[in-house]
């Protein structure tokens, strides 16, 4: 068996389980964008109810900057932290890579996390089927855990196990879901 | 594991008129493991399931069991084959409806030459074991669903197979009696030493397996396999 979690690349803080950190870098492998842009962008893609403070996206800058990333391009007249143009560096890149290629650790709400690795893996032009495929496996590998483990005759022990099986199975039921319209997915996307 | 495989499919191909159901299928199954076929629908789970159990014959690709190719085999030897080595379980018990329970359980013993009443006596002991030994004189159509699951699980493995190709087997049950079903026959397989072949879409039910392979459009890759 797979030990599973023990390698983790933390660049970023996370916030409802979604990686700011990683997400502004893969915003940036289209191309270089001020700070105020990634803002911008990631509020419209992936902010939703919960947009970034301004804050938040240039401690996470310095962050990735400091930890060569990023680099800075070049600086608009007028200062401020805004008018950075930041650009992704051949080690932001790999950190995507590794970041979209590491299966989510499998948990009841994590499709927010997903849904931003499947739009991010259809933007920079990676397999999401893989993705979603990778993910499959590592949720059905804790679902056989927790199926062993029901084995026992703790029935309330098998009531918490039944609990996160039925969760595991909606996101499972949404991934294949997600897998069956990627075509229209990534269309829709990349309009 | 390292294990030789039991059953070894190659690059299986299977089309109906112009419908390719099977498009480079690869699978291999070790004795005793449980391996669970996944797949949307339509994508040749079933096909695939029917072609390792010799029911249907694959138009090309190469199919393995025990070193035995069962492409080349003639059809009298692969259904010999099948009532000696393979049980089956499909969605809908498929049980003969005039037998009562019982009678149906011993069927593959009487098919192998076997006299009736050491033939019912064993199957009244697969009855017992999977809690159903009280339908033993009733007729399927008098029986539970679930109940009728049972049965067919414990006419599959009634006359010891080495693989057991069971197809949606708790597709017509709600959860907690195909849970009760995936738990009795994945325990008997295990002790038997039986592998099994479990076609489902559902993944409550492929927990139950030791690993999964999906088939996508008649394609799946089997990671586990020994080149
Ligand atoms: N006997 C047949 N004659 C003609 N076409 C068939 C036959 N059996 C299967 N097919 C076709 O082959 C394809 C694969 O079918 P198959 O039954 O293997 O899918 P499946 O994965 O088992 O689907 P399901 O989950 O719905 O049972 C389908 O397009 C189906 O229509
Ligand atoms: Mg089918």
């Amino acid at each position: 068996m797979r030990g599973g979690y023990t390698w983790r690349v933390y660049t970023a803080c996370s916030v409802g389980g979604m990686s700011i950190g990683h997400t502004l870098l893969g915003l940036l492998e289209s191309g270089p964008r001020h700070g105020y842009d990634l803002k911008r962008a990631f509020d419209e893609r992936f902010g939703h109810d919960r947009p970034l403070a301004y804050g938040q996206v240039y401690s996470t800058m310095a962050r990735l900057l400091k930890n060569g990333l990023v680099e800075v391009e070049g600086i608009e007249p007028g200062g401020g932290p805004e008018r950075k143009r930041y650009a992704i560096t051949d080690a932001g890149i790999t950190d995507v890579e590794a970041w979209l290629a590491q299966p989510e650790r499998p948990e009841p709400y994590l499709q927010t996390t997903l849904y931003t690795k499947v739009v991010l893996a259809l933007l920079t032009g990676r397999s999401a089927a893989d993705l979603l495929d990778t993910q499959r496996a590592e949720h059905l590998r804790l679902m056989r855990e927790l199926t062993r483990r029901k084995s026992s005759d703790d029935l309330a022990d098998q009531l918490i196990c039944d609990h996160a099986l039925f969760h595991l199975e909606a996101d499972l039921r949404w991934l294949e879901l997600t897998a069956a319209r990627l075509d229209q997915l990534a269309a829709a996307v990349t309009r | 594991m390292t294990t030789e495989p039991l059953l070894q499919a190659t690059d299986v191909r299977k089309s109906y008129g112009r419908t390719a159901a099977l498009d480079g299928a690869d699978l291999t199954v070790r004795a005793g493991e449980v391996v669970a076929v996944m797949g949307p629908s339509g994508s040749g789970k079933s096909t695939l399931l029917h072609c390792l159990a010799g029911i249907v014959r694959a138009d090309s690709g190469e199919l393995r069991y025990r070193g035995q190719d069962l492409t080349a085999m003639s059809d009298g030897r692969r259904s010999a084959l099948r009532r000696s080595d393979f049980g089956f379980v499909f969605q809908f018990g498929q049980l003969v409806p005039e037998l009562t329970c019982l009678e149906n359980v011993a069927i593959p013993l009487r098919l192998a030459g076997e006299r009736r009443r050491a033939a019912e006596a064993k199957a009244a002991a697969w009855l017992e074991r999977l809690e159903v030994a009280d339908v033993a004189g009733q007729r399927p159509g008098e029986v539970s669903g679930g109940q009728g699951q049972r049965v067919a699980v414990a006419r599959a493995l009634v006359a010891g197979p080495r693989v057991i190709f069971a197809d949606e087997p708790t597709g017509a049950l709600d959860s907690l009696n195909g849970e009760r079903v995936m738990r009795l026959l994945t325990d008997a397989a295990h002790d038997t030493g039986a592998a099994v072949v479990l076609v489902t879409h559902e993944a409550r039910v492929a927990a139950y397996s030791d690993r999964e392979i999906v088939v996508r459009d008649g394609k799946s890759r089997d990671t586990e396999r020994v080149s």
